[in-house]
């Protein structure tokens, strides 16, 4: 201990402060969740138990949310993933105007949340007096206009999923760029030689090499896709349990400030489901990628 | 399968895009490698010597000039299609697979009636690794095995689809040099069982000289010399090659022909009849020094190496180019080191003569060209 002690001083403001804002708070949340009608203005409660537990899990707006969120994660991370590796592939085998299409791809990356959403709402829109670009398309083809923003679920929950799609990409493209630029030219060169099919150089060289940054990005995707909320405020407003499209971040937030507000004891609950969620999905993931993933490339 | 070369050229255009001028790597190289030979490619770095090997192997097309495999003329086909075999510098064995995936990588290839079972595969496989004596460790992977170890998966992977040629590239400079010494006779020995037509890359002239049937000397993109590694070393073409080739290498001295004598500063070395009166560069090999009291060259003595076979005696001599001189004589030569000069007689065969601003050879005596 005596010797450590230095290093424990380096390491003091560091845990003084995760200490306070972290470790704290999630003791408290915890502690929260398991208060039976805690009242905020008075700092009391009646009982201890799982009743906030119970109470979240039969909320039909938690359920709601929990369906959306699945359908958003299952949706959007293979799908953006997938989309992106196609991207970087294609970036890294032309040389011509490469820096330029890197650019534009990344574009969306650096745009702010809500200023995207507003062009998505007017791209999808549909009014009385006009339709949004899509609508147009549709009706060039001779399909009827959908109301994407305030219509079918199905509708909603299409925009919402081509959203965060699109607003997750540049950032995968990017890692990809990179891992598919580490890639050894000389592996390439040892195919060619050995006359491998390009099918098979991508499917046991060329991913088999890039598998340790396809899993990160799978877990943090999945992680980010969990925890979506502004993406879903910036299309369909703040209402979400009205407009159906409430994810379980959303929910937590409105369980503590929205119009439902002033419930931290559901909102603590709600936030350790989802912290439960989020843990277990994350072990999965490591647990395959651990099998999968190729070391020492 | 014989490979030829005709007036192969290629030129890179310069890197930096503001040089219009191109960089020529290989120069009209023109050479026939006749079956089943070990070929060495000999040069300093950025000779060209690799570029030859990526025109060969198809990764690199000439700008001018043709190859052929036998009667085969393979210029404009691709890599996959030409059937060699290619040992990387770096080796280039897929990290994610282990060694017997790794050697079966091209067999699984094969496409159409080329198609092999499984059986077959493994058969092939296990006669490869047996051949470069790694059939005890098929399921370790790459970064398990020892760099001499890796060297020969990559040579196995290279033979299993029996190529027509086998090309490697530098294929010593990874491995430390016992392993080096080592490898280079597996090389020969397993080139020998294979019979197959085989070109290496090396800058390491002793690599090159032991193990290869033909050496080739390369320059600047120029071809300076072909031959058997001892014609080439007895009968060096020019300067460079003379330099480049032994170890020790050659003496250079400043000297000059004069009444038909070659002088080393005021000393008439050796007798050069029908050389005309003009400054030389004379080339004397280590082992062309016999030590003699009466001997016509005198050097200035610096020390003694006792090797025990024999002796290296380092000495100096104003007209020499190199920083000293090295001569190489039997361990019985009484010379002690509190000497202050030796005396020399020089062995005519041992000794080259080179024009001043060319560099070319200017034979002399007996002195034939053999190459």
């Amino acid at each position: 201990m005596k010797k450590n002690f230095k290093g424990w001083l380096y390491l003091l403001p560091a845990i003084i402060f995760l200490s306070i804002f972290m470790i704290y708070p999630l003791i408290d949340v915890l502690i929260y969740s398991f208060e039976e009608g805690y009242n905020f203005a008075s700092q009391t409660h009646k009982g201890v138990g799982l009743y906030n537990y119970s109470y979240v899990l039969h909320d039909t707006y938690f359920l709601q949310a929990l369906k959306n969120t699945f359908i958003l994660v299952i949706i959007t991370v293979p799908l953006s993933t997938g989309t992106a590796l196609l991207i970087a592939m294609a970036l890294s085998s032309i040389k011509k105007l490469r820096e330029l299409f890197q650019t534009v791809f990344f574009l969306p990356y650096v745009t702010n949340t809500l200023a995207v959403g507003l062009v998505f709402m007017i791209l999808f829109k549909k009014t009385a007096y006009s339709d949004g670009m899509i609508n147009l398309l549709i009706n060039f083809f001779g399909g009827e206009s959908v109301d994407f923003i305030d219509g079918p679920y199905w509708a909603k929950m299409l925009v919402l999923c081509i959203y965060t799609v699109w607003i997750v990409m540049p950032f995968k493209i990017l890692i990809l760029t990179g891992a598919l630029a580490s890639v050894k030219d000389d592996y390439y060169k040892a195919a060619k030689i050995d006359s491998t099919p390009r099918w098979r150089v991508f499917t046991r060289i060329t991913l088999p090499m890039i598998s340790p940054m396809i899993f990160y990005l799978v877990i943090t995707g999945f992680i980010g896709a969990f925890k979506a909320y502004s993406d879903a405020v910036a299309l369909f407003g703040t209402d979400l349990n009205a407009a159906q499209m409430n994810t379980i971040v959303g929910y937590i937030y409105d369980m503590l400030y929205g119009n439902s507000g002033g419930y931290p004891s559901y909102a603590s609950a709600a936030a350790l489901i989802l912290f439960c969620i989020v843990l277990t999905i994350t072990c999965i993931n490591l647990m395959v990628s651990k099998k999968s993933v190729v070391k020492g490339v | 399968m014989k490979v030829v070369l005709e007036k192969l050229t290629k030129r890179f255009p310069n890197r930096n895009k503001k040089i219009k001028t191109e960089v020529v790597a290989v120069d009209n190289f023109t050479f026939e490698i006749p079956d089943g030979t070990l070929v060495g490619l000999l040069g300093p770095s950025g000779c060209g010597k690799s570029t030859t090997l990526n025109l060969i192997s198809g990764l690199e097309k000439p700008t001018e000039g043709k190859v052929y495999f036998g009667d085969t003329d393979v210029s404009d086909m691709a890599p996959e299609d030409r059937g060699v075999g290619l040992v990387f510098q770096n080796y280039a064995l897929y990290p994610h697979l282990t060694v017997k995936q790794n050697i079966m990588f091209p067999l699984q290839n094969f496409k159409g009636d080329k198609k092999l079972t499984k059986e077959v595969m493994n058969d092939k496989v296990l006669e490869a690794a047996k051949l470069v004596q790694i059939d005890m460790l098929m399921d370790r992977k790459p970064n398990e095995l020892s760099g001499g170890q890796q060297q020969r998966v990559a040579i196995a992977r290279a033979l299993v689809k029996q190529p027509k040629v086998l090309l490697l590239d530098e294929p010593l400079s990874n491995l430390d040099a016992r392993l080096r010494l080592q490898t280079r006779e597996e090389i020969r020995r397993i080139q020998r069982e294979t019979k197959v037509t085989t070109i290496f890359v090396t800058h390491d002239q002793e690599e090159a000289m032991s193990i290869s049937d033909i050496i080739v000397v390369m320059k600047d993109g120029v071809v300076h010399q072909i031959g058997k590694p001892q014609n080439v070393y007895d009968d060096p073409t020019n300067l460079f090659v003379a330099k480049f080739l032994g170890t020790p290498p050659i003496n250079v001295f400043k000297g000059k022909v004069k009444n038909h004598m070659i002088f080393i500063g005021n000393s008439a070395v050796l007798e050069a009849k029908d050389i005309k009166d003009q400054d030389v560069y004379v080339g004397i090999r280590p082992e062309g020094f016999i030590p003699d009291d009466n001997g016509s060259l005198e050097l200035k003595l610096k020390g003694l190496e006792v090797m025990g076979r024999d002796t290296t005696i380092v000495s100096t001599h104003e007209a020499c180019e190199n920083v000293e001189i090295r001569s190489i004589v039997s361990a019985e030569t009484k010379i002690i080191p509190e000497m202050e000069m030796v005396r020399f007689n020089v062995k005519p065969m041992k000794t080259f003569l080179f024009d001043i601003e060319s560099g070319e050879r200017i034979y002399f005596g007996r002195q034939e060209k053999i190459v």
